[in-house]
């Protein structure tokens, strides 16, 4: 039957292996290897949350109120196989010092001047909001992904539709589209939602825009597409260390 | 004294809801008095009020939130100025419909236990003389008192714990209910039944899977048919003059793994054509031969009288829009109508021809369409006005995983597990297509596959809902947009409307609030 067929419903009570369920129930949301996509990485040295196996444990089969993060129910795991995917998510922690070798000081310098991040990145409140902000980017993302979207960017850009969702409250991917308005107006910015009738956008100076899309007249979507240029050449391997080493290091409000 | 007791006799007799006046929907077009408006399943409203012409000065009139959130799904039934809904969990709810306050409510908290696959939803009610009827997410079918709300009679239709759940509203006529059930994810073995309209009393049941000595059980392979699925879940249609019930049917079970049940897996994925009075089976039309993609055939079948031809016309999950003869079952025409990969066309016979390599495997395989299909269970929309059939369409591919299961009663059994596919944005848009022809003869672009259903009225509008929450109105002729509501959360429900106090109003259900519309009040 159903409307709706779901993979992630199919999976609760087929799949019961701790790395079955994680890549059922957990994997997408968090990566199939733990480095985080829209919720937090789970390769970290240490979970935000819960980080034994009780406290995990009840969390999973509480959820987390107020995010997307939901309850696991016990007539879809039941309680041996859950504590058993808490334990596998408590194996996919690092080491502290796995992070980064990278000097921070150094590489927030970096971030600051030779990269001019903050043109277009805001961290704790400073710089601008045209591209993700990255002031929890170090519980997000692990240290090897970050690496990559420094110095390949459009590899690094967020995909959306892997995990499947019913619906897309937000697409969250960071979509590049060029607009010209009838009014004779060219922008580019990324996508921050749609629907049939109207878009909302991050214009290049951070400011939201949204056009009916009966007032425009061209529509591009540069799928695949970044506004960041790669900085694999920019830094020395060593500067690259330190830079990731800051943005591992960045975890919000503690 | 006299003159008032007449009046209050007139009024108490006007709300019962005879079967003659369902089967004479039309007499009163301000009423909405059985799922799809009339047991043609057209969805069709012959209110004018409301045209292409006038429809971008529709205000909202009022909103009724839910109190038990979930899908809420309900397609309200009209009488004479009140609305009867249900909200997820199978409460039922009468509201006033000048102004949406609700005037009674029937409530009933399901058990904890259910095996709802997709969450808890419910689509509606049937009505007939003085009761309502509701199928529960925990398998009763319960009679609920039109005037009180109170519960007048309660039977089980099935075990929930086994896989069962009722999401469908039922669908009334003559002396009779008929419920559909779902499961297909679970192993059940499906079926259709009737029940006496006073008492509860089962009248027939109609298995969707064969059994042993039964014609078409030599289409199961070994035991597979005890799991079969092919469940009803979703309101068929009737024809009275024919005397048949035509119903679509789920997928077989389990979902993406076929290696147990070879064979065509009748009466799966297919329209089946039932006796009224019996449950017997007349003929079926199979669309889907041996599912593999979870790609249920539970549509509301719509019934168009055509060129002196009694047709019943679907577009299937499967991503091909069907005639067919309903008074025989013969295959008339079949196109496709949606982005598919997995079939190069339906032979003479109407049978999908399968491409090679298109079947679920342990490794994955990308198909279009998606576990959800190119439509899904909201309702389509005829209008005799144009002649075009109109279908929300969602175009989404899936990565269809195979997997290896074993069945256990009441627990998930769909063989796979299938997912998005990396770097697709889904998307959709509501298309109409000549009637005959299944010819697409405009499109109107949605940006995300919908889950919402289409209601055509013969004021040349056609209204839809998006998941972006989006209720629109679009010009029946063109698909030109007229008029749009953002109501805030994704529609997983089908338009209806009727009148309130003789003006027209449109309702729909999103996220957990009915919306009713109306043109604005001409000044005094």
């Amino acid at each position: 039957m159903r409307c709706c067929a779901l993979g992630l419903l199919a999976v609760l009570l087929s799949a019961q292996t701790p790395r079955e369920l994680y890549v059922v129930r957990c994997a997408g949301c968090h990566g199939p290897a733990g480095e985080g996509s829209r919720g937090p990485a789970l390769r970290v040295a240490a979970l935000q949350r819960a980080n034994d196996l009780d406290s995990l444990t009840t969390l999973l089969r509480s959820g987390i109120p107020g995010t997307e993060m939901a309850a696991v129910a016990a007539s879809e795991v039941a309680d041996p196989a859950l504590r058993a995917l808490a334990a596998y998510v408590l194996g996919l922690r690092t080491n502290s010092g796995e992070a980064s070798g990278g000097r921070l000081n150094r590489g927030e310098e970096l971030f600051r001047t030779k990269g001019k991040c903050l043109g277009c990145h805001r961290v704790n409140g400073e710089g601008s909001a045209s591209g993700p902000d990255l002031s929890e980017i170090g519980r997000q993302r692990d240290p090897q992904w970050l690496r990559r979207a420094v110095t390949e960017p459009e590899s690094a850009i967020y995909d959306s539709f892997g995990g499947y969702r019913w619906t897309i409250l937000i697409p969250d991917n960071y979509l590049l589209v060029e607009i010209a308005t009838r009014s004779g107006e060219h922008l580019t910015g990324s996508r921050l939602n749609e629907d049939a009738f109207s878009i909302q956008i991050r214009d290049g100076e951070g400011r939201i825009r949204s056009f009916l899309k009966s007032e425009i007249a061209e529509l591009r979507k540069r799928w695949g597409k970044s506004p960041m240029p790669s900085y694999k050449n920019a830094f020395s391997t060593a500067e690259l260390d330190d830079l990731v080493g800051y943005l591992a290091g960045l975890r919000g409000l503690r | 004294m006299k003159a008032g007791v007449l009046l209050l006799f007139a009024a108490a007799a006007s709300a019962q809801v005879d079967p003659d006046r369902i089967l004479h929907a039309d007499r009163e077009p301000g009423n909405w008095l059985t799922y799809s408006r009339t047991y043609n399943g057209q969805r069709y409203s012959p209110l004018t009020e409301i045209t292409a012409a006038n429809a971008g000065q529709l205000r909202a009139a009022w909103a009724y939130q839910i109190q038990q959130p979930g899908k809420f799904s309900t397609s309200p039934i009209a009488i004479d100025d009140i609305l009867y809904i249900t909200e997820p969990g199978g409460e039922v709810v009468a509201l006033d419909g000048l102004t949406g306050r609700p005037v009674w409510r029937y409530g009933r908290r399901p058990p904890s236990d259910l095996h709802a696959c997709c969450g808890s939803a419910n689509r509606g009610l049937a009505v007939l003389n003085d009761l309502l009827f509701v199928g529960t997410l925990d398998s009763h079918l319960l009679a609920i008192d039109l005037h009180t709300g109170k519960l007048r009679w309660d039977t089980v239709v099935a075990d929930y714990r086994a896989g069962h759940a009722i999401t469908a509203a039922p669908l009334a006529f003559g002396d009779k209910v008929v419920i559909g059930i779902a499961g297909g994810e679970f192993g059940i073995r499906g079926f259709l039944d009737a029940y006496d309209a006073k008492t509860g009393r089962r009248v027939w049941r109609f298995w969707t899977v064969p059994g042993p000595d039964e014609a078409g059980h030599e289409t199961w392979q070994g035991e597979s048919w005890k799991t079969g699925g092919a469940s009803t879940w979703i309101t068929g249609s009737y024809d009275p003059t024919l005397n048949l019930i035509y119903w679509g049917t789920g997928n077989p079970g389990p979902d993406y793994n076929g290696d147990d049940r070879h064979g065509d897996n009748l009466y799966s994925c297919s329209l089946v054509a039932l006796d009224a009075d019996t449950g017997k089976l007349r003929w079926h039309f199979q669309f889907t031969p041996h599912d593999l993609n979870d790609w249920d055939s539970t549509h509301v079948p719509m019934l168009v009288d055509a060129n002196g031809r009694k047709v019943v016309v679907v577009a299937d999950r499967n991503g091909f829009y069907y005639v067919l003869d309903r008074a025989t079952g013969e295959y008339l025409r079949g196109e496709p109508f949606g982005k598919q990969t997995w079939a190069s066309g339906l032979d003479a016979k109407g049978r999908p021809v399968r491409l090679p390599d298109t079947e679920p495997t342990p490794e994955g395989r990308v198909v279009y369409p998606g576990f959800h299909g190119v439509t899904n269970w909201f309702s389509p929309s005829f209008s005799p006005l144009t002649g075009l059939v109109y279908v929300a369409v969602r175009e989404e591919p899936a990565y269809f995983v195979k997997e290896k299961e074993s069945h256990k009663p009441g627990q998930w059994f769909s063989g796979g597990n299938p997912r998005g596919v990396p770097k697709v944005e889904p998307t959709g848009s509501i298309r109409a297509l000549e009637q005959a022809t299944g010819k697409l003869v405009w499109e109107f672009p949605l940006k995300s596959p919908p889950w919402a259903g289409l209601m055509a009225t013969a004021g040349g509008v056609v209204f839809g809902g998006s998941s972006e929450g989006l209720f629109y109105a679009l010009d029946a002729a063109n698909g030109k947009p007229l008029w749009h509501f953002g109501t805030g959360a994704p529609i997983f429900a089908n338009p209806v409307s009727f009148l309130v106090n003789g003006r027209q109003h449109v309702a729909i259900a999103a996220g957990n609030a009915l919306f009713a519309f109306a043109l604005p009040k001409p000044l005094p």
